[in-house]
């Protein structure tokens, strides 16, 4: 279980997150909504100690990782999988190295077995017979899928998806949506997803939170939102422009 | 007005300063687990040296036949000819091999390091070995610094021998030294300690080349305008600080340690 309270974190003179609480229970998958803006991503990167907020706390199974030394705090990460926007690929290297990456750098698994385990990830995303191909040469759907395989190859307790259908044309944006609830039916992982995209996070969404200068302002079921009357979250879900949300 | 500007980019070149030192720092600290995957300190001895080589190659040959061309008319009517293979060896092994190396080796593989560093962060590649638990100081830093400290020195000393066959080459063809004049010079003129001290300045320049690469290659911010920034300030500062650590260490190796 994640729990989150009193998150604060400014970048610049903008402060960010202005006191975020969150809950996210045990194998349920926890949509953040927001804006563009809104602080979603600087949220999931102080969630996995890319950043470190200026106040608050961040429990994970009970410990408490603000401020952990990076010994104790890759501890944390190894049990996270994060799936990045781009797909955050290394270039430098292929398929098969990008997926078998953090098992040869954090297990003893020998060669045939990480290739045995980056062979079986890549299948259980859709994909086949790519492991020497190099990252430029893929699709963007295809990048996520593989972004995905490698995050997901330590066997995560805990996944964090930023954007995971941005930029993609509607049918791979489903097939994503899909793959995130496989994975979650399949081993069982908890996750937080972080979009814009309603269709996504109705798909994918056990709750659905959303993110609004800088704090949590709604938590409910898909359905609590979609019947939803708080003017905030139904002028984001119905995307228009009156409302209380003023365009940047 | 004036002030406060002044104020502030002394408190940033400070700040800069530290930031540096911090990563230097934390090179040292990641240093045995970083050469242990020596696989990747190959790798990047390949792209830094191996691939510097032909560079390096035509650079020095030409170095080496312009201090040939330039002793002999300096020489003329004061010095004899026969010192022309001592004033080539000594002007290259200590100053022109080292500081001409890492002068190209600055523009290039500084230039790459930061290139390739700054890709990553912005498509964050960076961000993506943190998550993955994977120190990016030992996964990305410290094979780049710990090949180019290797590989400088041995790219000068190819400089070394290139330069002055180079020097060879003009000064028997075109001035008209023997061959016999020529290795005459360059024996009378050959002290280990100036081998020592070039090899000792490649070392450091190795040092400085790679932590500016990978320095402003970390701290790119935005998309492609910020690689070519970083890939900028990469260059500039490598060859300010190859100049500046030249006279420094010039000073400390032959005022005290090779003083007698």
């Amino acid at each position: 279980m994640i729990q989150i309270r009193g998150l604060k974190k400014r970048l610049g003179t903008k402060q960010v997150l202005d006191g975020v609480d969150l809950d996210i229970n045990k194998g349920e998958t926890v949509v953040i909504l927001g804006r563009s803006g809104t602080g979603k991503s600087v949220l999931l990167k102080n969630i996995i100690g890319l950043m470190q907020p200026d106040a608050g706390t961040i429990e994970v199974d009970g410990q408490d990782i603000v401020g952990l030394k990076e010994k104790d705090l890759n501890k944390v990460r190894i049990r996270f999988g994060l799936l990045f926007q781009g797909g955050a690929l290394f270039d430098s290297m292929t398929v098969g190295e990008n997926v078998g990456l953090p098992m040869r750098e954090h297990t003893k698994m020998s060669a045939a077995e990480i290739e045995k385990r980056v062979t079986e990830r890549l299948e259980w995303v859709g994909l086949k017979s790519v492991e020497q191909m190099k990252p430029a040469s893929l699709s963007g759907g295809m990048r996520k899928r593989v972004g995905l395989a490698r995050a997901i190859a330590m066997d995560p307790a805990y996944m964090l998806y930023d954007e995971p259908t941005t930029g993609l044309d509607p049918i791979m944006a489903d097939v994503i949506n899909r793959l995130i609830r496989s994975l979650q039916e399949r081993i069982g992982v908890t996750s937080i997803v972080v979009t814009h995209d309603m269709n996504s996070a109705y798909h994918v969404g056990d709750r659905l939170s959303m993110l609004n200068e800088g704090r949590v302002v709604f938590t409910g079921t898909p359905d609590e939102a979609r019947n939803t009357r708080d003017p905030l979250v139904k002028q984001f879900i119905e995307g228009s422009s009156d409302g209380p949300i003023k365009p940047l | 007005m004036p002030y406060e500007y002044a104020r502030r980019r002394v408190l940033g070149a400070i700040a800069e300063v530290g930031r540096i030192a911090m990563l230097i720092g934390e090179t040292f600290r990641m240093l045995v687990p970083g050469v242990s995957a020596f696989h990747l300190v190959v790798e990047q001895m390949n792209a830094i040296g191996v691939q510097s080589l032909i560079l390096v190659f035509i650079v020095s040959l030409f170095t080496g036949a312009v201090a040939a061309v330039q002793a002999a008319y300096q020489f003329a009517n004061t010095v004899p000819l026969k010192f022309i293979g001592t004033v080539i060896l000594r002007s290259t092994i200590i100053e022109l091999g080292p500081v001409l190396t890492a002068l190209i080796v600055g523009g290039r593989v500084g230039a790459s390091i930061a290139a390739e560093l700054g890709t990553m962060r912005v498509t964050e590649q960076v961000d993506a070995l943190e998550a993955m638990a994977i120190n990016p100081v030992r996964y990305l830093v410290v094979p780049r610094v710990v090949a180019a400290i290797i590989m400088l020195p041995v790219l000068s000393m190819i400089a070394n021998a290139v330069a002055i066959f180079g020097g060879y080459v003009v000064a028997v063809s075109s001035i008209g030294v023997s061959t016999h004049t020529y290795v005459l010079g360059l024996k009378q003129g050959f002290y280990m300690k100036d081998l020592y001290s070039g090899l000792i300045k490649a070392f450091f320049f190795g040092g400085f080349i790679s932590w500016m690469g990978c320095y402003y290659g970390f701290r790119t911010e935005g998309g492609a305008e910020g690689v070519g920034v970083a890939t900028t300030r990469a260059v500039v500062a490598s060859c300010v600080l190859v100049l500046i650590g030249d006279y420094v260490l010039a000073n400390v190796l032959f005022r005290f340690i090779f003083a007698s």
